[in-house]
């Protein structure tokens, strides 16, 4: 609450930041590191490791607009928030970039002074219910208690899905989705629902992550991605390409390893600023994108390293697969 | 020139308006700012956001609500949870209150002692840690709903609340309360007619069996002539929790339980005060004019206590009321969880919310302190002042 009041506040008063804030490139070059809005914690895409670092997918992309535009992926501020605080820290300057498990939806996207710059996963909601339930179907949680992280898009699917088939249902709200997890835990709902992936990811940190199961069901549609302020083109711009430049890597097969091999490829030239002018017109240098790809890896490298089936998490591409491998991931040309 | 500035009353007055154009000042620049910065950022602004529908279920309601309800309907929910949570606190705190005040002062060395412990541990520990404490404590405690605890198979406690059975007023209830109202009527007119008597006689008369007759025998002749128009609906357990029945959330539980565990600290420190105020020469001059115990209690000691008690204790009221925001942490529906949280998620309009939320409290804190300031006015010293 008092951190809500202060951000509030900070609206009320952002007269510092008026003509900066109008051109958060400059703002963020001028003072040599990036705000980046994440999550207070959530496993795979923001969250602290043992060598108290911030890693995962949309901490990757903090690091690399840090790499674009800084030229460097460690200069990055992470700024820890919770679902409802997020907004009004990006509104009212706080943060440069918001890169937080963030639904986009019309409502946020027309009514917020926001704009979304991609989709860096997509996602949809789920249940996770514990095993000795014996439920097998979201369809036999008529009557349940659900835990549900409050101020998020997962309340009203709840509500929506619920009202499609007929449910009666409690809810138990929490604020941080580490008490979600131990609501859960304790028995306090018999069903915790949020974006599928998530669940994935809070699974793995269960006491005992073999007493709980994902439900197959998909209730929602939810294209996560990163957040500007509206108004700035420029860095709306900077934002989306950053996140297509590692899509588009990916695609050509440039990986951070591979990323120093002369290519023959005039796409792989281009995406690397060895031929054409991209980062001009983009107002960066030449080497934003080899920034990028060397520093942070290409999207597959990313997902890989943070959420893929070889990390506790476990998820498989899906639709986040590029479009030629069956998913629905696509960048348009870097031309 | 500014030998004006010399006059010690014309300087008093202009550093006022000095002060008041400097306020001024600022909050039109805050105001316009604000107005600036949402226009820029084309953030939508106003109050229409009220009437849209909310689209989220809220689980503690006492008013009809369904995620087709507005978000001031929502807005509503949560006043009502907020309210409700800081009267049945205040109800707990002062009872609480008043027991461990007199116990402190008790001559009993284990009472007394007792009462200071709980005082010195429960007052020094932060609230919102209490309330952390007592809800998680529950959530390891408690049972699931397939092993509740049960209280003659009418009353479950488990993880997801206290279930008591609830009374289903019929028609016919409606006399019985007329009858209540009506006995409570006649017990002044009894009061007033037997302190009349013993003006006039100086005889006194025993006059409880008339009270617990007009206030307890009408209502309960009336009830059994309209055969019992009362049915209770018990609740069951059905899947995965019990239906139907009056429920209290652990949410609800655990955040009455702090605050009114935290509050009751301060509110008998104050009776403390208020006792031990009081000389002790009044008391021994009481007794040894003949009062009784209880007649000196009642007719010489707590008047004047109470005058000392009363205005901290509004203060711990109000701190109660405003404690209640802390409800969030623990996700319970009150105001500040549903509306400056789940509706400002929603629609995203920070400022209009904020206020809103804070001109709540600040209404909530201004009519406690009325009311008390109110009682207080009555039971002060009279003729002192006139």
């Amino acid at each position: 609450m008092s951190k809500l009041l202060k951000l509030s506040i900070a609206l009320l008063l952002a007269i510092g930041n008026l003509s900066v804030q109008a051109d958060t490139l400059s703002n963020v070059q001028a003072k040599g590191s990036l705000n980046c809005g994440v999550t207070t914690g959530l496993a795979g895409f923001s969250a602290v490791d043992k060598h108290h670092k911030w890693v995962g997918l949309d901490v990757d992309l903090c690091r690399a607009v840090a790499a674009a535009t800084l030229g460097d992926s460690e200069k990055v501020k992470y700024i820890p928030l919770t679902a409802k605080e997020r907004f009004i820290a990006l509104q009212s300057g706080e943060i440069d970039v918001l890169s937080r498990v963030t639904t986009w939806t019309l409502t946020r996207d027309a009514s917020l002074g926001l704009n979304f710059a991609g989709v860096n996963y997509y996602d949809g909601q789920g249940f996770m219910v514990k095993k000795d339930l014996g439920i097998k179907d979201a369809s036999e949680l008529d009557g349940a208690t659900f835990c549900v992280n409050k101020g998020t898009t997962t309340e009203l699917n709840l509500a929506d899905y619920a009202q499609e088939q007929g449910f009666r249902y409690n809810t138990s709200m929490t604020d941080t989705i580490a008490q979600t997890k131990s609501n859960f835990e304790a028995g306090r709902c018999d069903a915790l629902t949020t974006d599928q992936s998530r669940l994935y990811a809070l699974k793995t940190t269960l006491k005992d992550p073999s007493s709980a199961i994902v439900l197959p069901n998909v209730i929602s549609k939810e294209p996560l991605g990163p957040v500007v302020r509206q108004g700035d083109d420029k860095w709306f711009n900077v934002v989306r390409w950053t996140l297509n430049a590692m899509i588009t890597a990916e695609e050509l097969g440039v990986t951070s390893a591979t990323v120093d091999k002369p290519s023959n490829n005039s796409e792989v030239n281009r995406l690397l600023g060895n031929a054409g002018t991209m980062g001009e017109y983009l107002g960066l240098d030449k080497k934003w994108s080899y920034n990028i790809i060397k520093q942070v890896g290409n999207y597959s490298e990313s997902f890989e390293r943070n959420i893929g089936v070889n990390t506790p998490i476990n998820i498989t591409r899906g639709l986040n697969a590029l479009w030629k491998d069956g998913g629905i991931l696509y960048s348009p040309p870097f031309r | 020139m500014f030998g004006f500035l010399n006059n010690n009353k014309t300087r008093f007055v202009l550093f006022q308006i000095i002060a008041v154009l400097i306020v001024a000042f600022v909050a039109y620049y805050a105001v316009s700012n604000l107005n600036y910065n949402i226009d820029r950022l084309g953030i939508r602004s106003g109050f229409g956001f009220l009437d849209i529908r909310a689209g989220f279920d809220i689980a503690e309601h006492l008013i009809a609500y369904t995620a087709d309800s507005s978000n001031l309907d929502a807005f509503y929910v949560g006043l009502i949870n907020t309210i409700t949570v800081s009267i049945i606190g205040i109800i707990f705190a002062s009872v609480l209150g008043i027991i461990i005040g007199i116990a402190r002062l008790s001559s009993n060395y284990l009472v007394s002692k007792l009462a200071e412990i709980y005082v010195e541990i429960f007052r020094n520990i932060p609230i919102l840690l209490q309330i952390l404490f007592w809800y998680n404590l529950m959530l390891i405690s408690l049972p699931s709903p397939r092993n509740s605890f049960e209280f003659f198979n009418v009353v479950f406690f488990n993880l997801r609340g206290v279930y008591f059975p609830k009374p289903i007023l019929e028609s016919g209830f409606y006399w019985v309360m007329v009858a209540f109202l009506l006995g409570v009527f006649i017990s002044f007119f009894i009061k007033w007619f037997f302190n009349k008597k013993h003006d006039s006689t100086g005889i006194k008369q025993r006059t409880w069996d008339y009270h617990l007759l007009s206030l307890l025998g009408l209502p309960l002749g009336v009830y059994f002539i309209f055969g019992s128009p009362v049915y209770f609906d018990y609740p069951n357990l059905q899947g995965f929790n019990f239906r139907g029945g009056l429920f209290f959330s652990p949410e609800f539980l655990a955040l009455v339980l702090a605050l009114s565990i935290y509050t009751a600290t301060y509110i008998s420190e104050a009776i403390r005060a208020g006792i031990e105020s009081v000389d002790k020469g009044q008391k021994e001059a009481a007794l040894a004019m003949g009062l009784t115990q209880a007649q000196t209690l009642k007719f010489v000691l707590l008047p004047q206590a109470l005058r000392v008690a009363i205005p901290p204790i509004i203060n711990q009221y109000l701190n109660l009321t405003k404690n209640s925001s802390l409800a969030a942490a623990i996700g319970y529906a009150d105001l500040v969880g549903v509306f400056s949280g789940t509706v400002l998620n929603q629609v995203g309009q920070a400022i209009e919310i904020i206020l809103m939320t804070m001109a709540v409290y600040l209404t909530l804190s201004l009519l406690i302190s009325l009311g008390l300031n109110l009682f207080n006015y009555k039971i002060r010293i009279k003729g002192l002042n006139q």
